[in-house]
């Protein structure tokens, strides 16, 4: 098993979760393309991680996005959700072509699309300033997808006004997805020029852990709550690519896969809860009372993506932190890891405020127990437990990540 | 023996929590069977220490590879600091739910709570595991901010979010202080025995070992980061502020004694005057504000800063006897001050649903509430360090070493000790004996449960302060072990 099938075995049982998710909504009529449309970016992810040259990258990136787009409109009763999918295709399109962009003045500089090939070429020969043009393109272009600041502006909307399945998606096996790629492109065809692509990751981390969190703060939706979540995520996960790749691979798949499966598991619960009142806070007043299991859950999900032990999230992080203030040399990144510990410190505020909400107060005029459907119940109990299994044990995934990277290293 | 504590204290939480809601009984007396199982386990633990032909060494428990690929074990052993503090953890935890009897509401996950918090602390009193302290740590969190916000009094939402950013701020420092730790030493382990004797670089251990013993020292109550403490104490329920005080501050200390001035003995001798500053104001700062205050809580919540100062002090003194008291005033300070908030807040406020002194004042309860009155009254000669209770003989021993080590300090801190027996004379005074001599209010009388809790406090105070060998036999002989060696380089023993 190489890395790659980890990867999308990964994506491909997130976007599972994802469209079991999509099951009992009645946004649409159009279940038959609804689903579809799923597959299709499903597809897209699959080709977008296992794809080893820069075009066939765009075009696997392209299936995803265009597909993700007309999913976000397909709500077609909300206003919101046709104004989510307009941004999302607006900002989206733009960063595609910037990408593209990006990728036409690698080619022309090194005359090679495939990913070890471009490292080849840029070894022989000292690299022209018009590569670095391309360099930064083809960074802002990911920098979109993965939802890091200052490139974020979509998110919020997307995932507040986006059918909740579908933001689910988006923001699960996507993130992974896209991860992945942004890994390779950086580690295989641009080793090189690791120095100065650093700098670039550095800045967007930084950024996206402040602003993420601080952002988050004051938000009374949990979806635009879980999305400026998303962002400072967003920010950790960079500081993996920031390690030497020997550390760097375990920590970003281990980091983005338990992410995408927590916050997978809490759209599912605010699903439930929107369904049954509306998803933001105060909706979720006195939810223990009404559902304790489901509340459990997500008292499970909030504090992982706080980072609190024994958590997924908690190990995560940590992973994380230890490959980035390890990387050479020594300690050179410890200030980015103050920074990562601080904003996550700031960030238990608001996932407190969730759980306030469910816990601490009192229940609205609904009162009457909630019961999601079987499937949802037990798609919600599976991560969880996935969750504090992969927080207590984490080396069932490390082990293998580290076995396949032995087996066959980029 | 010992690591069962923890594993006890998790499973009783789990089976809690499958428990049917609408029987509140049933997980009373679940949770009081863990806690006793667990409280067993601690003695039997405490005997086996005392018993061993080397009383107070470092005895493994479990030391299992855990996360391989990163180095970390799933380490546990105990030494006599261990064994002391879990020795007042078990008692702690079973006179908290004797104190929490009356809870109705939600009761199951009142405790299933406060055993995951128990096991928590026991967690971190026994892991010799950096990664795994502090995970315990960690896990101890968060069960408090729920006690406090679903079951807490006056201000209880801002209390909790208080003392959990406060507590998660800690931990943040003490993680950067940590992981930087494991970097420098050469990314291959976090076992606390193995890191101890890496020799890190002296200027690495002046910011390093700042940002973990302050870290740490947060939760201890250390001025001027003390400020969570007293809100966080006023909004708990008795129960929570009963661990509060009496075990979860004793968590910051340990963990400053144990990995802050373990692993950076350098930094800790750079700093060694500075933090000792910041122990006798808290020392004293404490006592003074205690003196004005209106709400009995906050008077109990102020004198553990106070009484914490002492265990601050007595470890920056760096000699076996300031240690050992510092060690010493830990247990004694987390048994007395149990005993404090179970009269403030079960006892009294319970009853008479007000803790203003002045009321209180008007209502003579040493005749409706004679035994609340008598307890407050040996809790208070407890606290104020009167001879024949544990307090005095630890904050002696820490006032001796201090005496050594900042003779100008200790003065002030002696002082401290003063303005202490004031503020609880006062307290005592206008919250129980009224001149008015006639006035008489009728309370429910106090019941069973609470009188076993309270006499057992009375009882621990009492056995330590009479007969201090059965806790000192083990926790001298701990400071004498390699483990601790570093810290006595360059300090006068």
């Amino acid at each position: 098993m190489t890395l790659t099938h980890i990867a999308q075995i990964a994506i491909i049982l997130l976007a599972l979760l994802a469209a079991g998710l999509s099951k009992p909504r009645g946004f649409t009529r159009h279940v038959g393309e609804y689903f579809a449309l799923l597959l299709l970016a499903s597809l897209g992810m699959v080709i977008l991680v296992g794809a080893d040259n820069l075009l066939l990258i765009f075009v696997a990136l392209e299936l995803l996005s265009v597909s993700v787009y007309a999913l976000a409109a397909f709500d077609k009763s909300s206003p919101a959700s046709a104004e989510a999918a307009l941004k999302y295709f607006l900002f989206g399109g733009m960063a595609a072509a910037f990408t593209l962009f990006g990728i036409s003045l690698v080619y022309g500089v090194t005359g090679e699309i495939r990913l070890e090939a471009i490292a080849n070429a840029l070894a022989a020969k000292p690299a022209e300033p018009i590569f670095y043009v391309g360099l930064v393109m083809t960074l802002c272009g990911f920098a979109f997808k993965l939802a890091a600041a200052p490139f974020h502006w979509w998110a919020p909307d997307v995932y507040q006004g986006a059918p909740t399945p579908v933001a689910a998606f988006i923001a699960s096996s996507s993130k992974v997805a896209s991860f992945y790629v942004l890994a390779r492109i950086l580690f295989i065809a641009f080793p090189g020029a690791r120095t100065d692509w650093m700098s670039i990751i550095a800045a967007l981390a930084v950024i996206s852990m402040l602003l993420g969190n601080v952002a988050a703060l004051v938000q009374t939706s949990v979806k635009r709550l879980l999305a400026y979540s998303a962002v400072a995520h967003a920010g950790y996960a960079l500081l993996a690519l920031l390690a030497d790749p020997q550390h760097a691979w375990p920590a970003l798949i281990f980091y983005t896969i338990t992410y995408a499966v927590t916050v997978l598991g809490a759209f599912t619960v605010v699903a439930v809860a929107e369904q049954n009142g509306g998803a933001n806070m105060r909706d979720l007043a006195g939810l223990s009372r009404r559902a304790p299991v489901m509340s459990f859950c997500m008292l499970v999900f909030m504090l992982s993506l706080a980072g609190i032990p024994p958590l997924a999230g908690f190990f995560g992080k940590f992973y994380v932190f230890i490959a980035a203030a390890s990387a050479a040399p020594r300690l050179g990144l410890l200030w980015l890891v103050i920074v990562a510990v601080a904003a996550s410190a700031i960030s238990l505020y608001y996932y407190l405020q969730v759980l306030k909400q469910i816990y601490a107060t009192a229940p609205g005029e609904k009162t009457a127990p909630l019961a999601p459907a079987y499937f949802t119940q037990a798609a919600i109990v599976f991560m969880a437990c996935a969750v504090v299994g992969l927080g207590c044990f984490p080396s069932l995934l490390l082990t293998r990540i580290t076995a396949a990277l032995t087996a066959h290293p980029f | 023996m010992l690591a069962w504590t923890i594993y006890i204290s998790f499973a009783g939480a789990a089976l809690l929590m499958c428990l049917p809601e609408k029987r509140p009984a049933a997980a009373r007396w679940t949770a009081l069977v863990a806690a006793l199982a667990g409280l067993a386990c601690a003695v039997a633990g405490w005997m086996a220490c005392r018993q061993s032909p080397n009383p107070g060494a470092l005895v493994d428990l479990v030391n299992k590879a855990w996360i391989p690929e990163v180095g970390v074990r799933f380490h546990l052993a105990s030494d006599g600091i261990s064994v002391t503090l879990a020795l007042l953890t078990g008692i702690a935890a079973v006179v908290g739910i004797l104190f929490s009897w009356n809870i109705e509401q939600r009761a199951k996950e009142f405790f299933a709570l406060y055993l995951a918090l128990i096991g928590g602390v026991y967690g971190v009193f026994l892991s010799f595991d950096l990664f795994l302290l502090f995970v315990f740590y960690e896990i101890a969190i968060i069960p408090k901010y729920f006690l406090i916000a679903i079951w807490g009094s006056t201000r209880r939402e801002y209390g909790a979010m208080k003392l959990a950013l406060y507590s998660f701020v800690g931990s943040a420092m003490v993680l950067v202080g940590l992981i930087a730790a494991y970097v420098v030493a050469g990314s291959q382990t976090f076992d606390l025995v193995e890191l101890a004797k890496y020799p890190f670089p002296a200027a690495f251990q002046n910011w390093a070992f700042l940002l973990v013993f302050i870290g740490f020292a947060i939760l201890a109550g250390l001025w001027p980061f003390h400020t969570w403490a007293p809100t966080g104490h006023v909004a708990a329920p008795t129960a929570a502020s009963m661990l509060l005080a009496g075990v979860v501050m004793k968590l910051g200390a340990y963990g400053a004694l144990r990995v802050g001035m373990t692993l950076f003995p350098i930094g800790l001798h750079t700093w060694q005057n500075y933090i000792a500053t910041l122990a006798v104001i808290g020392i004293v700062y404490g006592a003074t504000v205690a003196l004005v205050q209106k709400d009995f809580k906050f008077v109990i919540g102020y004198s553990s800063v106070s009484h914490m100062g002492f265990v601050l002090l007595g470890m920056m003194t760096l000699s076996q006897i300031g240690l050992s008291g510092a060690t010493l005033q830990m247990f004694s300070h987390g048994i007395i001050a149990g005993l404090l908030f179970a009269v403030v807040g079960r006892m009294v406020y319970d009853r008479a649903h007000t803790r203003d002194l002045g009321t209180l004042q008007g209502m003579n309860l040493s005749k409706s509430l004679p035994f609340a009155a008598v307890t407050f009254v040996i809790a208070g000669a407890a606290s104020m360090g009167l001879p024949g209770f544990s307090g005095f003989i630890a904050e002696l021993q820490v006032l001796t070493g201090a005496w050594r080590a900042f003779p100008t300090l200790m003065m002030l801190a002696a002082l401290g000790v003063i303005v202490g027996v004031a503020f609880t004379l006062r307290a005592m005074t206008k919250a129980f004996f009224s001149e008015d001599a006639a006035a008489r209010s009728h309370f429910p009388a106090i019941t069973i449960p609470e009188r076993i809790g309270a006499l057992t406090l009375v009882a621990a105070t009492l056995a330590i302060g009479l007969y201090p060998r059965l806790l000192m036999d083990v926790i001298t002989p701990s400071f004498n072990s390699p483990l601790m060696q570093p810290l006595w380089k360059g300090a006068g023993r």
